[in-house]
């Protein structure tokens, strides 16, 4: 009898001890995902965040040198600013900051601290503030890519001066205005507003987040309401025969196919049969709102057939019509989980960049798109982009911009689940 | 003798190759309960459900033969099945009020038929029909808490009021009493007792005492077949044939 009693307790031992063992695997293998996505997350956004300010350098402006009296700019219109030409007026005032220099070599080592377009943003400081100009006015110009990666420490200053492409004498400069106070750091919201462009430190993100949310648009407005209709059909009206099981093995095989096949069909057809404007989010829509439509397809058709048939023939049973029980009853059910399932497509949409390549939304755009007709970037083929940039300043700036897609992302992941919360319909 | 309100004519259903129910001829009293009895798998919820039609959802599903109501055939091609339903009710097996309010768990019928014309007339059949179903005065101050809050047995009461807000003149009843305890179920068996005075009642049933309770004639199944159908009070004390025996004796099923 003893020995009976004993044999289960080893034998319910044995049991515990694989049951702590199995525990241990599952969460070792949990941390270990977890572990990765941390890092993942630390590495872009220990080198992303600094692409958020940027360095800006104080110069004094005499304006005066430009014209007679400061007041007469305010009765100038934009325009008559532009015609004004103030390239080698701006170079003066920028030699202004070591008025001892004469060499023309060192001039040029000196105006090129700056980025490139500081004619540009000293004339747009002068149309937004022409009706009170003074004498001399102090401007904060955008330094140039290789300053601002020194100023953030992201560039080695000790290498031999032949390989760097910043020189000594700028390191010099540079040094001085520190010492004199005149670098500073400003929040980086040219970064946030404009479009790419080949200087590092004048490129944003802007004409990407635009582009990827014109896509983001124009599939849900397709993909949406065909996904929901052709779901319901399958789900609820379709007879049930060859034909209906070849349609759904398609969708599913469908939800397979590479993406990038897509965007070979996107090229072929919609750009070159229908003429559509290439590089455009418009194109770009319709190509992944045809990847996007089994996402929503299947997922819509998994919530419907969860609700129980039970509601189904209870509206059926007070005499609704076939499409009344269905819109009134298992629909609004359903919805949440359709809903789910378009934003889970959406964002599987926001980070796709394969198709994009192939229909030309891979194109250098400066502008930042006005409508979806307009050419345009996304987000993820800016990372491309600028991924492959040697340039230092595009390397925080591509991480920045993963930040940002990930940011999207998380967004509308969270909207998902905020949904379903919300909407669930309860037992 | 009440007059026949329900009469089946050598009613023949196939689940696909599969026949469900043979012969099946039959006719039901007006205002009156009918039970239809008989072991799980026998047919009387394939027949209960050709009454008003809902095997037509199942798409396997093939009916031969003939089914009038007051004289009509259902199955004529110009019946409208929307509008046999409206008049054929039915409540099934597990409460299934839509997740929606109570209110509009009664509202739902009047409101798609158009039977209500204003807001005030279908607040007027939502109340009525709660009444009749003995529903009203346990709901009346939350009509619009969700209708799946409520106990199974108000659910079930629920689906009955649902059954009768569009006014129909039969209700047909698929095992009501099943998903319910027994407090519940015979609150539900006082009220089929109060409804009969208005509506004409088929109820499927697995308890024989139900039956005895409640009908006034019962149908016995076996195996697809129709074995006999009497008084209640014959059928219960004095059956004709030997399985009937046999079933309400506890023989099998």
């Amino acid at each position: 009898m003893t020995d009976r009693i004993e044999q289960r307790i080893n034998s319910l031992n044995k049991r515990l001890n694989s049951e702590k063992r199995f525990r241990i695997y599952c969460i070792g293998a949990m941390s270990f995902a977890l572990a990765w996505v941390l890092i993942l997350f630390l590495n872009i956004f220990s080198s992303g965040y600094s692409a958020f300010y940027r360095t800006v350098i104080q110069v004094d402006v005499p304006f005066l040198n430009l014209i007679e009296d400061t007041t007469q700019f305010s009765e100038m219109s934009s325009e008559d600013i532009n015609n004004l030409s103030m390239y080698s007026f701006s170079k003066k005032a920028i030699y202004g900051l070591f008025p001892d220099i004469e060499e023309k070599k060192d001039k040029k080592m000196l105006i090129r601290l700056f980025s490139i377009e500081f004619e540009q943003e000293i004339r747009e400081f002068l149309k937004s503030n022409k009706s009170n100009i003074n004498e001399t006015e102090t401007i904060y110009l955008t330094a140039s890519d290789d300053v601002d990666q020194v100023n953030k420490g992201n560039y080695p200053r000790d290498l031999d001066e032949d390989k760097r492409r910043i020189k000594d004498i700028q390191l010099l400069f540079f040094d001085d205005l520190v010492d004199r106070g005149l670098v500073s750091y400003e929040f980086n919201l040219p970064f946030l507003m404009r479009g790419d462009s080949r200087e590092p430190e004048l490129a944003g993100v802007g004409g990407s987040i635009v582009g990827s949310l014109f896509t983001i648009l124009v599939v849900l407005i397709l993909s949406f309401p065909i996904g929901i209709f052709a779901a319901i059909y399958l789900e609820e009206f379709a007879p049930k025969n060859r034909v209906t099981d070849f349609i759904e093995i398609n969708i599913n095989n469908l939800a397979a196919v590479p993406s990038i096949v897509f965007g070979l069909l996107g090229l072929g057809i919609i750009l070159n049969t229908f003429g559509l404007p290439r590089s455009t989010p418009l194109v770009g829509g319709i190509v992944l709102s045809l990847m996007t439509l089994p996402t929503i397809i299947i997922a819509t058709r998994a919530s419907l057939r969860a609700v129980p048939p039970s509601i189904r023939e209870g509206a059926l049973a007070v005499g609704a019509t076939k499409m009344q029980a269905v819109m009134h009853h298992v629909v609004p059910v359903a919805m949440p989980g359709a809903l789910t399932g378009t934003i889970i497509g959406l964002a599987q949409a926001l980070g796709e960049t394969a198709p994009l390549l192939l229909i030309g939304m891979v194109a250098f755009v400066v502008d930042v798109p006005q409508t979806p007709l307009d050419a345009s970037a996304s987000l993820p083929v800016q990372v491309y982009l600028w991924s492959e940039s040697a340039e230092r300043g595009y390397v925080e700036k591509t991480s920045a911009t993963i930040m940002m897609l990930l940011g999207f992302l998380i967004l509308m992941n969270l909207a998902a689940v905020l949904i379903r919360r919300k909407f669930e319909t309860k037992w | 003798m009440k007059s026949i309100k329900i009469k089946a004519d050598n009613l023949n259903v196939y689940y696909g190759e599969k026949q469900a129910l043979f012969d099946v001829s039959m006719y039901m009293e007006e205002k009156q309960v009918t039970a239809l009895i008989g072991p799980s798998g026998c047919g009387k919820s394939t027949f209960i459900r050709c009454l008003n039609r809902m095997n037509d959802v199942i798409d396997i599903c093939k009916v031969q033969g003939k089914i009038e109501i007051d004289g009509n055939d259902i199955y004529a091609p110009d019946m409208q099945v929307e509008q046999l339903r409206e008049r054929v009710g039915m409540v099934f097996q597990k409460p299934n009020p839509f997740p929606k309010s109570i209110f509009e768990n009664v509202a739902y019928g009047p409101r798609i038929h158009g039977i209500a014309e204003h807001k005030s007339d279908l607040e007027e059949i939502v109340v009525t029909s709660l009444k009749k179903a003995a529903l009203f005065d346990e709901v009346k101050d939350r009509l619009s808490d969700s209708g799946t809050s409520l106990s199974g047995g108000q659910q079930q009461r629920l689906c009955i009021a649902r059954a009768i807000s569009v006014n129909p003149d039969i209700i047909l009843m698929d095992e009501p009493c099943s998903a319910l305890d027994p407090i519940a179920t015979a609150r539900i068996e006082e009220l089929m007792g109060d409804l009969k005075t208005e509506y004409t009642i088929i109820i499927v049933t697995h308890s024989m005492q139900q039956a005895a309770r409640v009908s006034s004639r019962t149908g016995f199944f076996h195996l697809g077949k129709l074995v006999e159908v009497d008084k209640t009070e014959a059928i219960f004390s004095n059956p004709s044939d030997q399985r009937t025996q046999d079933y309400i004796t506890g023989r099998f099923g």
